[in-house]
């Protein structure tokens, strides 16, 4: 209990040190002050963000089109990945065309998808669905691969059919695998909205707002003021994901490690 | 018997594969939409493009020197750069607890930054161009590496640790026969992870205005003068070149690992 305890306070002043250091790096003049503000600066801008209602409206439509695309993503995978995963000559059918489509950049679609649905919502919400279906789909797979044989041919041996044996051994058993998979893809989700945000350069979010700061003069404050929003978002959507991984799924701490 | 059954898995594979683009043909030439050229005129037009020069330059065509070579370079040494920094600084985090929980919080959240948001404070920086690029690929990459490097390194095996220190190893020798190979499945997690990193971050920092060369580059053009096929070309080299990366980066792991694994 001390060490974690030590842990926290070591930590707290690991993130005090850095604030120190951009701090001081913002105000030594090393780099010009209107390129690198120093952090007060910086993190003053930032909390005053939080009361301007044209920045909270723009990181709502951030955060809705995340949602959304999520959780698109995640009614398409699930069931997909069942299906792949408990019939292996599906699997093995697809497998040469998801392997030819995953490796594709999903950033190097936003042209594309502009192209054919314009620069709104939709493009938005179609590239992050797309993007986060992969992860959450190979999570079921590899997690139904992972499912108890004895379990299932137990069921089996009483009599039950191949959708009890879905819904009451393999679908319990994946669920944390799933779990995970939507924890990945939640980030690739922002880094998609963000992105696609910052190509389109204007409506409105949050990569807009970091974006045309970018471009206005003296703006450097703005897009950093953006950029802590950003990794708070980030870090905010990711410790609620784990805590309720954690919540959940208590016994699969030890898959915790390798992210 | 396992010949046979490896065969048709195959078979069934590059054959479910074959029909699919074969469908994708005959819709997109019955349908004739703009948007969607038939995959023919996507594979005659990349070869235009792109590999069709004289046999002295490799058969690339100037357009591909211009565009490909210099993204290439880029994402590499960006890669590079973010992998020996990543490693280096994540191994020296990692052999020290207290170093590892005075630096976790502010890597945690240096990690939870989508990285497309760091890239208009590089523009604001160092202005357009291969500098900008480089940064924003570097500070995108190193994030998985280093804390996957830290947490590998700090997992060492007590026991092996305590060896090392009655055989009175150096630390040079400690870090190239202890901590570096148990950290080595972790690393090569983190380096996936920071590869694919480093190819969106080529392909998104060369889509933004201002870009001068490079697959995105070609990309935005093409989609500014309506020409879907190159569109269409660019995202077929882009996911060869993920594939390809990918896979070298695998074999690489596997050769790595395959010998001399820690138990």
């Amino acid at each position: 209990m001390r060490n974690r305890r030590q842990e926290l306070l070591l930590g707290a002043v690991g993130v005090l040190l850095a604030l120190g250091v951009c701090e001081a790096v913002g105000r030594a003049g090393l780099v010009r002050r209107s390129y690198l503000p120093p952090a007060s600066e910086v993190l003053a801008r930032a909390v005053e963000l939080a009361g301007d209602p044209v920045f909270l409206d723009g990181l709502g439509a951030t955060v809705r089109a995340w949602a959304l695309g999520l959780g698109l993503a995640c009614a398409i995978a699930v069931p997909l990945g069942l299906l792949l995963g408990s019939v292996p000559v599906v699997d093995e059918a697809v497998r040469a065309i998801v392997e030819f489509l995953r490796p594709l950049p999903s950033v190097a679609l936003i042209p594309l998808v502009s192209l054919l649905l314009g620069s709104g919502t939709e493009t938005k919400v179609a590239l992050i669905t797309y993007a986060s279906v992969w992860p959450i789909l190979f999570n079921t797979v590899y997690g139904l691969g992972e499912t108890d044989p004895l379990a299932k041919d137990t069921l089996r041996a009483f009599g039950f059919g191949r959708l009890s044996v879905l819904l009451r051994v393999e679908l319990p058993a994946t669920a944390p695998f799933i779990a995970a998979g939507v924890r990945i893809s939640a980030a690739i989700a922002l880094v998609l909205a963000v992105a696609t945000e910052i190509l389109a350069g204007f409506g409105e979010g949050l990569g807009i707002f970091i974006a045309q700061s970018g471009l206005a003069t003296d703006g450097s404050r703005d897009v950093l003021a953006g950029v802590v929003w950003a990794g708070a978002l980030g870090l905010v959507i990711n410790s609620a994901l784990v805590w309720g991984e954690r919540w959940l799924f208590p016994w699969t701490a030890e898959h915790r490690g390798m992210r | 018997m396992r010949g046979g059954k490896a065969a048709r898995s195959a078979l069934l594979r590059w054959g479910v594969l074959a029909v699919a683009i074969g469908a994708w043909q005959t819709a997109t030439r019955t349908h004739d939409s703009v948007y969607f050229p038939p995959p023919s005129e996507i594979a005659r037009h990349t070869h235009n493009l792109w590999f069709s020069g004289p046999p002295t330059h490799a058969f690339l065509t100037p357009e591909a020197t211009v565009n490909i070579l210099p993204s290439l370079a880029r994402m590499t040494t960006g890669f590079a750069l973010a992998a020996a920094a990543g490693i280096a600084l994540g191994t020296a985090l990692g052999r020290s607890h207290r170093a590892y929980a005075l630096c976790n919080p502010v890597l945690q959240f240096a990690r939870a930054i989508p990285p497309p948001a760091l890239v208009p404070v590089f523009v604001v920086i160092f202005d357009f161009g291969t500098q900008m690029q480089l940064a924003s690929i570097v500070l995108s990459a190193i994030w998985p590496v280093l804390i996957n490097t830290a947490e590998g390194a700090r997992n060492t095996d007590l026991l092996r640790i305590d060896v090392a220190a009655v055989l009175r190893l150096t630390t040079a020798e400690r870090l190239w026969l202890l901590f570096l190979p148990s950290a080595l499945p972790r690393i090569f997690a983190g380096l996936r992870l920071s590869l694919s990193l480093s190819l969106i971050l080529m392909v998104f920092s060369e889509l933004l205005p201002g870009t001068a060369n490079g697959i995105g580059f070609t990309l935005t053009d093409a989609q500014s003068r309506s020409d879907l096929l190159t569109v269409w070309a660019a995202l077929v080299l882009l996911g060869a070149l993920g594939y390809v990366l990918n896979t070298g980066l695998l074999a690489v792991e596997k050769r790595l690992l395959g010998k001399g694994r820690p138990a």
